[in-house]
């Protein structure tokens, strides 16, 4: 009986440490973040910084204005919504409500596995696919710009918004449905103007899990974009906040890489941002539910 | 129910190893305590041998570090990549053993002298389905900064220029921009953060241009001559090849070296460190 007894209280204790190992990492990360990022700020200037148009982080006269890298990200994750929403959302509806046992399986399966595939791989065929396909499809000289990687993030993002989107469609009641029907709506009437308004905080929330995605995914879009840190343009070579990061570390010193740091600060502040929105969704769905 | 228990404790035991690895210090300097570890080797020598200056010589440090450190645990060498003046500075001034140039002394820096570690040859790649076979340096320096935007300005198809470069503080873009110089006035329509990306993407674009490590070029892509000059080892070590630079240690003249930094030079100079010479993409000299 005693030896239980201990056993629990061990227990309690390694379960309390693992939990708190979270807590202290975020802590950690945002201390670091502030502490790594708030000094280059101050040195370029907070305007300069968030609002100069021009980074050239090695010449003897150096410029560390981001706005090209935010407006890109925004630019660039508002691309990949606008295509990637409507295709992820219908693929939902269909996997949620339409699709047969069969090829249901199959799509889901599909999709499962899309989220599976790392980002290297899509940045790696984006690469030697998509930017000469881009290229030739549009005429333009070199196909590395901000349009090929929307279509990279928008193909990355599709299962986070498919695998929410089902959950949600899948919880609505099904009385509803057979309300709308018995009234008289055809089943796409049923499931666009019931089934999915029912289930609209749940797709808030994969959208929002998409976009949180899409601004902080690093790897695939170094690979496509071009990385030259010009102001965005459909078919203009960019560099998002996370590749203007990745691509300078490596050999950055002194203030170009407090810089940096200043950036991926920006970049968090991005992803909280994003993470209290979800929260917003999240909990305006708990509401609903009662 | 006990096995998922043990299957969590075990994944979270797993993760914090992996954060605490992450912790690890990532500076280009080896703060180990010297002297300390066992001298497994024969070697005596102990100390410290700082160097630092060029950022360009960062990958062949690292290796060079590496490699003397390893044969001599005693020794710890230090980098410290602040650009070849503060290297030279550095070492005039007497803060470094060695101080580091990827370019040649200035006239007026009398007091220090430089000893050629290996050379640093830059090839221009082209795709292989480009017609052209020979750039002038006036023609890159035209290319690079945009005013030669079109392929038949040089000799070539009826096509848009593809300019592809490297990131901002890259060794090889500092090195070919300064030789060509066009420094801070390229305008790329790609940067990428490695000699293999590149290459790969000149190979993928038939009207791409870029630049690489001599040692990074393979049949994927052509290699047009520079002022008539085919890019190899022998063109680099006998000096006709003009993408090229010096990877200079420099010291101060008459100055006592401590043994564990003559040994290093040694090392570095008389051919012994040769592979790794090879492996951070130079042309050795010894």
């Amino acid at each position: 009986m005693k030896q239980k007894h201990l056993i629990e209280r061990v227990m309690t204790v390694i379960f309390f440490i693992c939990g708190i190992t979270a807590i202290a990492c975020v802590a950690l990360i945002t201390i670091y973040m502030v502490v790594a990022g708030v000094p280059a700020i101050g040195k370029i200037g907070i305007i300069d910084f968030l609002f100069g148009t021009r980074w050239a982080s090695t010449a003897d006269d150096p410029a560390f204005g981001i706005l090209p890298f935010i407006l890109t990200s925004i630019y660039g994750t508002c691309g990949a919504i606008i295509i990637g929403v409507p295709v992820g959302l219908l693929t939902a509806v269909f996997l949620s409500k339409i699709a047969p046992k069969g090829i249901g399986a199959a799509v889901s399966t599909a999709v499962e596995l899309l989220a599976g595939i790392p980002s290297v791989v899509y940045g790696l065929l984006g690469m030697t696919l998509l930017v000469p396909a881009v290229a030739r499809t549009f005429g333009i000289a070199s196909g590395a710009c901000l349009f090929s990687a929307i279509l990279v993030l928008a193909l990355m993002i599709l299962p986070n918004i498919v695998s929410v989107s089902v959950t949600a469609l899948n919880a609505v009641p099904p009385e509803y449905e057979e309300a709308s029907l018995a009234l008289g709506a055809t089943p796409t009437e049923t499931y666009f103007k019931v089934s999915v308004p029912a289930a609209k905080s749940g797709i808030a929330a994969g959208v929002v899990l998409g976009i949180g995605r899409a601004i902080g995914e690093a790897m695939a879009v170094i690979m496509v974009a071009g990385n030259v840190a010009n102001m965005p343009g459909l078919f203009k070579s960019v560099t998002f906040l996370t590749t203007a990061i990745a691509k300078e570390m490596s050999y950055a010193g002194g203030l170009q890489r407090e810089a940096l740091f200043s950036i991926a600060l920006v970049l968090f502040i991005f992803i909280m941002l994003i993470n209290a929105l979800l929260n917003f969704f999240l909990k305006g769905g708990n509401k609903d539910d009662k | 129910m006990k096995k998922k228990q043990i299957l969590a404790l075990t994944g979270a035991a797993c993760l914090s190893v992996a954060l605490l690895a992450g912790c690890g210090n990532n500076n280009n300097t080896t703060p180990s305590s010297t002297g300390e570890e066992d001298n497994s080797n024969t070697s005596s020598l102990s100390g410290t041998v700082a160097t630092g200056g060029s950022t360009s010589m960062q990958s062949l440090m690292s290796m060079m570090q590496e490699a003397f450190m390893a044969e001599n645990q005693g020794v710890t060498v230090t980098y410290d990549p602040t650009g070849s003046g503060a290297g030279i500075t550095g070492a005039s001034d007497g803060t470094l053993d060695i101080g580091l140039s990827s370019r040649a002394l200035h006239d007026d820096e009398t007091d220090v002298e430089a000893i050629t570690v290996c050379l640093d040859g830059i090839a221009i790649v082209t795709n292989t389905a480009n017609p052209v076979e020979n750039l002038t340096l006036e023609q890159l320096a035209g290319i690079f900064t945009g005013e030669i935007t079109n392929w038949s300005e040089v000799g070539g198809n009826d096509a848009e220029i593809v300019v592809i470069g490297r990131e901002a503080g890259s060794g090889t873009r500092d090195g070919f921009e300064e030789i060509v110089g066009v420094a801070d006035q390229c305008q790329y329509d790609q940067e990428l953060t490695a000699t293999g990306a590149v290459t790969a993407a000149v190979a993928a674009n038939e009207n791409a241009i870029g630049y690489a490590s001599l040692s990074a070029v393979d049949d994927t892509v052509n290699d047009p001559t520079v002022e008539g000059v085919v890019c190899s080892e022998e063109t680099v070590q006998d000096g006709s090849y003009v993408l090229q630079r010096p990877f200079n240690f420099v010291v101060k003249k008459d100055a006592e070296l401590s043994e564990a930094a003559q040994a290093f030079i040694t090392w570095a100079t008389d051919g012994s460190a040769n592979e790794w010479i090879l492996e951070a993409g130079c042309v050795p000299v010894a």
